[in-house]
């Protein structure tokens, strides 16, 4: 067997008839073991990409290669060595768990001895085996999710596509997704493509992310790089009294440009980055302005998403809803 | 690489679509109650018909016979061709598009369903023909062949409900289908031997309707015994029913499973 690949993704494009390209010549590189995240808001393009990168969708320019294996041209080998779990946790609900783990088994080619081992390993790794004779109709979001999640690593596969794994999760199963993830990746050595709308997420599981915005990638790197380039930490302070909020601002504004800030609060960009907190809670103290709350804020992926297209990922998001709406 | 045998998948995914038709009563019940209620009906209403000069027997129960066999395979077709719509629908046919799964292997396993269901049909009814007092001419071995007759249609209808699912992707489009097939199922013989059918249009259509050959055959081992004739019509439509179908149905597979 050869050496370990991961996927590799030159000038892909998928257009559809009347519409826009879903997406617009990308190309990214994600390393074998990593955990890429493709961050973007609804209609960014990101499922596109998975469903040509899994092959289900043929793309319509540019090339890619799963594993060391052509999407177009080596569809069987590159689907061998994937797991997926798509946008929508497509189950039957007349199937129980564990009746989906043995279908996904036999058509893996798992012995039958085998097919339910795997089954009952992974049914208790994703925390179903209590469910697991039950029909999935009676499942609650997060029980589908990761059903789902079982049934993307049937076969034990290199490479993990999951798109939106989260979306519509309570934050308890959200939780427990992420740490099933993260352990895939560190203990099992899992490479992973997780598309996502949440900071959050690509935020705290990524050890790259791809922000994907109207079918084009404008930004990649390292979380931290990414947060890094767009610069400098900002603190956010609330008077403890309405006549405070002057003072405030006036001993803030000493130390970088105002920010919008919660109502009530006063936030500025800080100039000397995250030392001259120090400064600004001596300035405070000096002036003598009681403050009833005082935070630093690191800039986020949504400040790094503000700053390469100029919106909001929550704004983008509902801009993308409303395309595709209409 | 030898990968997962064929048959290891069509037994998967036969098992998936049997259990999943099993676990829905609402199915199970429509597709053995709704066509035995129409045989019912029309051997009561329609009986006067037997009295009619030339009619080939003098039970209108023995003639109708054929009809909730044709019917129930009608009804398992729609259902099996919905069940495959859905799954693309939902993005179940992805999932299994991203296994290993051979093509041939997800039809075998619907068709399996179909013969599975059609078989159950084909036992049920005939139960209830008897008991009703449905006289086989051509006895048990002839019981043999009228479900093997049955079953092969409800598997030729099978395919055809297949080519719709897998070409629209949608389970109303498969659905609406079903009142355009019931139409065709009446423009055929099966109220009436097609000699004594008096439009001329009618009797020409019954006379090119596939449908007719598959009902004069089962009819044929009712009323008549062992027809050579009827049996070869009923059988060769039947069987190129099932090849066409079947055959429309791979093809139109292979273009949307990349």
């Amino acid at each position: 067997m050869g050496q370990e690949r991961g996927i590799e993704v030159e000038g892909l494009v998928r257009e559809f008839k009347k519409g826009p390209r879903a997406v617009d010549g990308i190309d990214l590189r994600v390393e074998p073991g990593e955990v890429y995240g493709f961050l973007g808001p609804n209609g960014a393009g990101k499922s596109t990409t998975v469903l040509m990168l899994t092959t289900l969708l043929p793309p319509s320019g540019g090339t890619a290669t799963v594993a060391g294996y052509d999407i177009v041209h080596e569809g069987p080998q590159v689907r061998a060595s994937i797991g997926a779990a798509l946008q929508e946790a497509a189950l039957d609900p007349f199937l129980t768990g564990r009746e989906h783990l043995h279908l996904q088994a036999a058509l893996h080619g798992l012995s039958r001895k085998e097919r339910r081992r795997r089954g009952q390993e992974l049914l208790e790794r994703v925390g179903l085996e209590e469910a697991a004779d039950r029909k999935v109709r009676g499942y609650s979001g997060g029980m589908k999710r990761r059903l789902d999640l079982a049934l993307a690593l049937v076969h034990s596969p290199r490479i993990l596509f999951l798109d939106e794994p989260t979306t519509g999760l309570d934050p308890q199963s959200r939780s427990a997704l992420w740490a099933e993830v993260s352990r895939l990746a560190r203990e099992d050595g899992v490479t992973v493509f997780l598309t996502t709308q949440y900071l959050e997420e690509a935020d705290v599981l990524a050890d790259r992310v791809g922000i994907i915005d109207r079918g084009k990638i404008v930004a990649e790197d390292t979380p931290e790089a990414l947060k890094a380039e767009i610069g400098r930490p900002s603190v956010e302070a609330t008077p403890a009294g309405t006549s405070d909020r002057d003072a405030v601002a006036s001993v803030l504004g000493q130390f970088g440009e105002e920010i919008p800030a919660q109502p009530g609060a006063v936030a500025v960009r800080l100039t000397g980055g995250a030392a001259g907190l120090a400064d600004v809670v001596r300035a405070l103290d000096r002036e003598d302005v009681r403050v009833a709350n005082l935070r630093l804020d690191e800039p986020s992926l949504d400040d790094v998403f503000l700053e390469k297209t100029g919106r909001s990922l929550e704004g983008a998001a509902e801009d993308g809803e409303m395309e595709e709406a209409q | 690489m030898g990968g997962p045998s064929l048959l290891t998948q069509v037994a998967a995914l036969a098992r998936r679509s049997t259990v999943r038709t099993m676990r829905q009563p609402a199915v199970i019940i429509s597709a053995l109650l709704f066509p035995m209620m129409f045989f019912s009906i029309n051997a009561s209403g329609l009986d006067a018909a037997s009295k009619i000069p030339g009619f080939p027997t003098d039970s209108y129960l023995d003639f109708a016979f054929a009809f909730p066999l044709i019917q129930a395979s009608l009804f398992g077709a729609v259902t099996a061709g919905a069940d495959l719509a859905r799954d693309i629908e939902s993005g179940f046919f992805d999932r299994l598009s991203l296994t290993p799964m051979r093509p041939v292997a997800l039809l075998g396993g619907m068709l399996a369903g179909v013969v599975a269901l059609g078989l159950l049909q084909g036992v049920v009814f005939l139960t209830i023909g008897l008991l009703m007092g449905v006289n086989i001419s051509s006895g048990v071995g002839g019981m043999f062949v009228i479900v093997l007759l049955t079953v092969l249609v409800a598997l030729g209808f099978g395919g055809i409900g297949a080519i719709l699912a897998i070409r629209t992707g949608s389970v109303e489009a498969v659905e609406s289908a079903f009142p355009l097939f019931f139409v065709v199922i009446f423009l055929s013989s099966i109220n009436l031997p097609r000699n004594l059918i008096e439009q001329d249009w009618f009797r020409f259509v019954a006379t090119i309707n596939p449908i007719s050959y598959l009902v004069e055959g089962i009819r044929s081992l009712v009323i008549t015994g062992w027809d050579p004739q009827a049996l070869a019509l009923g059988f060769g439509f039947a069987l190129a029913i099932v090849v066409v179908a079947i055959g429309g149905a791979a093809a139109s597979l292979r273009t949307r499973v990349v």
